[in-house]
């Protein structure tokens, strides 16, 4: 008894040590974010989901047709793609460890996140200006709520990653702040994703239909 | 400054709330006070506050669980009484807008500040010793959730004293809940405290996701975790499928309510109808996310105490995945009245009737569980011999109303009423009052008192059906729910009969409270000194009671469904103690969770009353404490492996 | 969702590889390259004017979900062999839920505006 146990404690004494290894390694924050990002993927679509609901109600009010402008759109799109790849190089150079190349990316992404934040603004102060308000109609609650809550995402993440430069300039490419400069990733390139779905459903289809 | 709040928020005039104001006024300051007093502060801050512990958590959890039962079935009494002495010719004691208050606070309090917790709380408490692993994926994530949760129990529990609760109904429907039919803050305590809440249950299902899939004890597969890993997988799987739903609609109707928003409203193009459909999409996976983790507490029970391996394991694994998908199909038979023609309610009803099928699959698991087993009658098994009697006639009234004929003659009728507390109750409370008595002795060291558990739980089931069988004939006679008083003369007898059933589930709450006291006052003789009391077969029983805070001084092994059954028969259960240990990686407390959550509850409360410099300031103020955390580099430390041993030594002394 | 891989701590390669793993430029050259033709194919199809609205709409809903397939699989490294991983299986649940969610409610609702409001 006394010898088996001491035995299968060895045993148990190796998978300790597999276990030490493993608690750190990053995998396991990543699968965690990326089940947080399935929830909001759901969210968006019960607010897609209204959108689609109530996009015809404009109760006398303009449609989405006298409202938007499809090269406006255009810009905005342009400006998240183009972010997306500058994501994109971000990651690579944090591959090669470039440190400093990673924060340029970094940084060029911000300002194209901003350019998209700051054409948004605009167009919502304009719709606004021009009595087509939140207020005014079903259909523009849901817009505004949906295109709304899409930037905030996008501000949130554009707050994220001024955190996130800081965190990588005080203490480098560590193996946390790639762990995180991973989960910013997926988060960006999901919120384009989002916004593939708003400029089909919000822009296109409205000005078409 | 204080926008809407002024000293006219509190309701001096109307007595019984003040009565009751008092009473948790005293409770509070008895209770702080006593802490004061034996200077218990700073014990309580290191130690449970700010502990990431996640059995400290998940007792915290059903604390507060118990605390709202409390709160929760004072409001079933008062239902209870004033229908029965306002149904025959009486007007009874509430008038009809307390008495809408009172019955939206039961249904809110019940389902997310009882139930939930209390199911977060058998999780948090059993998920990681159970997978033998040392504690869950994000510790810091999972105090914050929990505290979360206690802001918007605390939201609630304010608005009794300042202001007032909504008039609404638990879910809240529009176009009443609009501005313009409720245009006090009852709808935007509900609408916050439920936000607040859910950002807490969602982090938490993201946290028990990743935990079970990642933390495992090796050679534990996915189809040799033990079942109540399983459920508890599924539940959070719905959680984290099912609760963004809620947050946009909620968030939704609180546009419509502060920005003048038309998703909902009559006018401007909304449509009411679509919140009823978004909220039921979130609301019937809730009621899977209470009832999965049961039906996994009543299979390790009943194999425990039958001595048998689990009847047909793999196909409760299958019935519950079943379930969870199903769990997203069905939600219309919640609103088959609302008009969407045959083709539709005819899908949602067939949809709702095969559920049926997994579920009755499980009945027969725990049968054949029992059959040719030594059952012991403990309270747990108790507890879940009165499910499967009560939850079988729950789910068979159920099936009944899926029939969407049935359905328009029934529906919000007191029959549904004693429909789904049949099944929740018979299910939800029935399963936590076991899992309760089942684990306790692991919390603690000290079994609970038999003889005081098996006289609640006679009262807990007697007056069940006392309480609401005579709904269900109130309900074919026609009587709707909600109603401050009612003119029939012959529904009196019934009411009156219901009334006497909620009190003999009183005096059942009344012996719980007693057996937990009496047990902590006898608790050396109730002490078990094994940490494996009921000779069980899962993991959480192979290290002491109460476990250490590393849980287990050497990972062990998973690769049996039975794993701890497995070792006590092979003789590997309890390697040589005297030998040495690694040193133990461990997450260090924070009181980041309780001070975040401390921001969010101002937040609430600003947004109730529109204190706007107050709500911006709060809301800011949280993202500026998380990312600061996330500058904190000393987030974890190592237990030495001498202090390792002595604790060990000490727990097998 | 029954979890039938048997996982356990293996599951941490498979992740592990998809989200620490390596990323290739070119990954991120294709799905630009082809998103950037899909954004310009949607959004000109519409501007020209070129086809009724009842065509012009599906086209750009398959323009749109076709996109996003690219990003899914060029910049989320989510390809038809993460079925097997955690990533992968969480994906394809979702999926599956979105699918109930937006469908259902159009369903629905769509049904009860025919029923209860005719001529609306």
């Amino acid at each position: 008894m006394t010898v088996q146990s001491q035995v299968v404690g060895d045993d148990l004494l190796l998978h300790d040590l597999e276990e030490e290894a493993h608690h750190d390694d990053g995998s396991m924050t990543t699968l965690g974010f990326w089940i947080y990002l399935m929830s909001d993927c759901i969210l968006f679509s019960a607010i897609f989901a209204t959108f689609a609901v109530l996009h015809n109600n404009t109760a006398g009010g303009p449609d989405a047709k006298s409202l938007f402008s499809l090269p406006y759109a255009a810009v905005e799109t342009g400006c998240l793609l183009l972010s997306s790849l500058t994501y994109g190089m971000a990651m690579l150079a944090m591959q090669r460890d470039a440190k400093a190349q990673v924060v340029r990316w970094l940084g060029v992404t911000l300002l194209l996140g901003a350019g998209f934040m700051t054409l948004e603004i605009h167009e919502f102060m304009d719709l606004i200006a021009q009595g087509a308000g939140p207020d005014r109609s079903a259909f523009l609650s849901s817009f505004f709520t949906l295109v709304g809550t899409h930037g905030l995402h996008v501000l949130s993440g554009m707050v994220w990653m001024v955190v996130l430069i800081t965190h990588v300039l005080r203490r480098g490419l560590t193996p946390e702040n790639r762990t995180r400069l991973m989960c910013l990733s997926l988060f960006w390139h999901f919120l384009d994703i989002v916004w593939i779905g708003v400029f089909t459903l919000v822009y296109l289809s409205g000005v078409a239909a | 400054m204080m926008g809407k709040l002024t000293l006219s928020a509190i309701p001096y005039n109307i007595p019984i709330v003040m009565g009751a104001v008092a009473g948790m006024i005293i409770a509070a300051v008895t209770v702080l006070g006593l802490v004061t007093y034996f200077r218990l502060w700073g014990y309580l801050w290191k130690n449970w506050l700010t502990s990431v512990d996640h059995k400290k958590i998940g007792v915290m959890y059903i604390i507060l669980a118990l605390v709202m039962l409390l709160r929760g079935f004072a409001d079933a009494l008062m239902m209870r009484s004033q229908q029965a002495l306002a149904s025959n010719g009486g007007a009874g004691y509430l008038p009809p807008e307390h008495f809408d208050q009172v019955f939206t606070a039961h249904g809110v309090i019940m389902i997310f500040f009882m139930a939930m917790p209390f199911i977060v709380g058998l999780m948090n408490f059993v998920v990681p010793l159970q997978l033998g692993a040392r504690d869950v994926a994000f510790p810091y994530i999972n105090n914050m959730a929990f505290w979360l949760t206690v802001v918007g129990a605390l939201l609630i529990n304010i608005s009794l004293a300042i202001g007032n609760f909504a008039r609404t109904g638990w879910l809240a429907y529009p176009p009443l809940s609009e501005l313009h039919y409720s245009p006090g803050v009852g709808v935007d305590y509900y609408l916050w405290a439920l936000q607040i809440a859910g950002v807490g249950t969602l982090m938490g299902g993201v946290n028990f996701i990743t935990t079970i899939l990642k933390m495992r004890a090796p050679g534990m597969t996915m189809m040799k975790m033990p079942i109540f890993c399983w459920t508890a997988l599924c539940a959070n799987i719905l959680i984290v499928a099912s609760f963004p739903i809620l947050t946009a609609t909620l968030g939704m109707l609180a546009l419509d309510r502060y920005l003048g928003m038309h998703f909902f409203t009559n006018s401007g193009g909304g449509n009411p109808m679509m919140y009823i459909n978004l909220i039921w999409t979130w609301g019937h996976p809730e009621v899977y996310i209470l009832i999965l983790p049961c039906f996994g507490v009543f299979s390790e029970v009943i194999a425990t105490f039958s001595r048998k391996p689990l009847f047909g394991y793999k196909s409760m694994v299958y019935a519950t995945a079943c379930i969870t998908v199903l769990a997203f199909v069905v939600w219309l038979h919640h609103f088959f009245t609302m008009g969407s023609g045959a083709n539709v309610n005819a899908f949602f009803g067939i949809a709702t009737m095969v559920i049926a099928i997994p579920t009755g699959a499980k009945i027969f698991n725990w049968l054949f569980t029992m059959f040719r087993g030594q059952v012991e009658f403990s309270v747990p098994v108790l507890w879940t011999i009165g499910f499967m009697v009560t939850f079988t006639i729950g789910g068979m009234t159920g099936v009944l109303m899926a029939v969407p004929p049935a359905d328009f003659v029934l529906h919000n009728s007191l029959f549904l009423i004693a429909h789904f507390h049949n099944v929740i109750i018979g299910g939800v409370v029935f399963g936590c009052m076991a899992g309760m008595n089942y684990w306790f002795p692991k919390a603690f060291g000290f079994k609970l008192d038999e003889r005081l558990g098996k006289a609640s739980f006679w009262c807990w089931i007697v007056g069940f059906y006392i309480a609401f069988m005579p709904l269900y004939a109130l309900g074919m006679m026609g009587m709707t729910r909600r109603m401050d008083r009612v003119d029939n003369p012959v529904w009196h007898v019934y009411l009156i009969v219901a009334a006497g059933g909620a009190l003999i589930i009183a005096a059942g709450i009344g012996l719980q409270i007693l057996q937990i006291v009496y047990s902590i006052w006898k608790r050396v003789e109730l002490r078990d000194l094994t940490g494996d009391p009921w000779n069980a077969r899962t993991l959480e029983w192979a290290t002491s009671s109460p476990p250490a805070d590393y849980n287990f001084a050497r990972t062990p092994d998973g690769s049996s469904i039975d794993a701890y059954w497995e070792a006590k028969r092979k003789g590997t259960a309890h390697p040589n103690p005297a030998a040495s240990y690694r040193p133990i990686h461990m997450p260090s407390n924070t009181g980041t969770g309780i001070i975040v959550s401390g921001f969010a509850m101002a937040m609430g409360f600003a947004l109730v009353w529109h204190i706007w410099w107050l709500a911006v300031a709060s809301f800011a103020a949280i993202p500026v404490l998380i990312i600061n955390h996330s500058f904190n580099e000393n987030r974890s430390f190592y237990v030495p492996g001498d202090v390792v041993a002595r604790t060990e030594a000490a727990a097998s002394r | 969702m029954d979890g039938s891989t048997p996982h356990g701590h293996g599951g941490h390669d498979a992740a592990h590889a998809e989200s620490g793993g390596h990323i290739s430029l070119q990954a991120y050259m294709i799905g630009f390259t082809l998103s950037v033709i899909l954004t310009a194919a949607a959004f000109g199809l519409v501007m020209a004017g070129v086809m009724p609205a009842s065509t012009a709409i599906p086209v750009a809903f398959a323009l749109g979900a076709v996109q996003m397939a690219v990003h899914v699989v060029c910049f989320l490294h989510l390809t038809p062999g993460s079925a097997k991983s955690w990533n992968g299986v969480a994906f394809l649940f979702t999926v599956v839920v979105v699918a109930i969610l937006v469908g259902g409610s159009l369903w629905v609702m769509y049904n009860l505006n025919y029923n209860m409001m005719p001529g609306a």
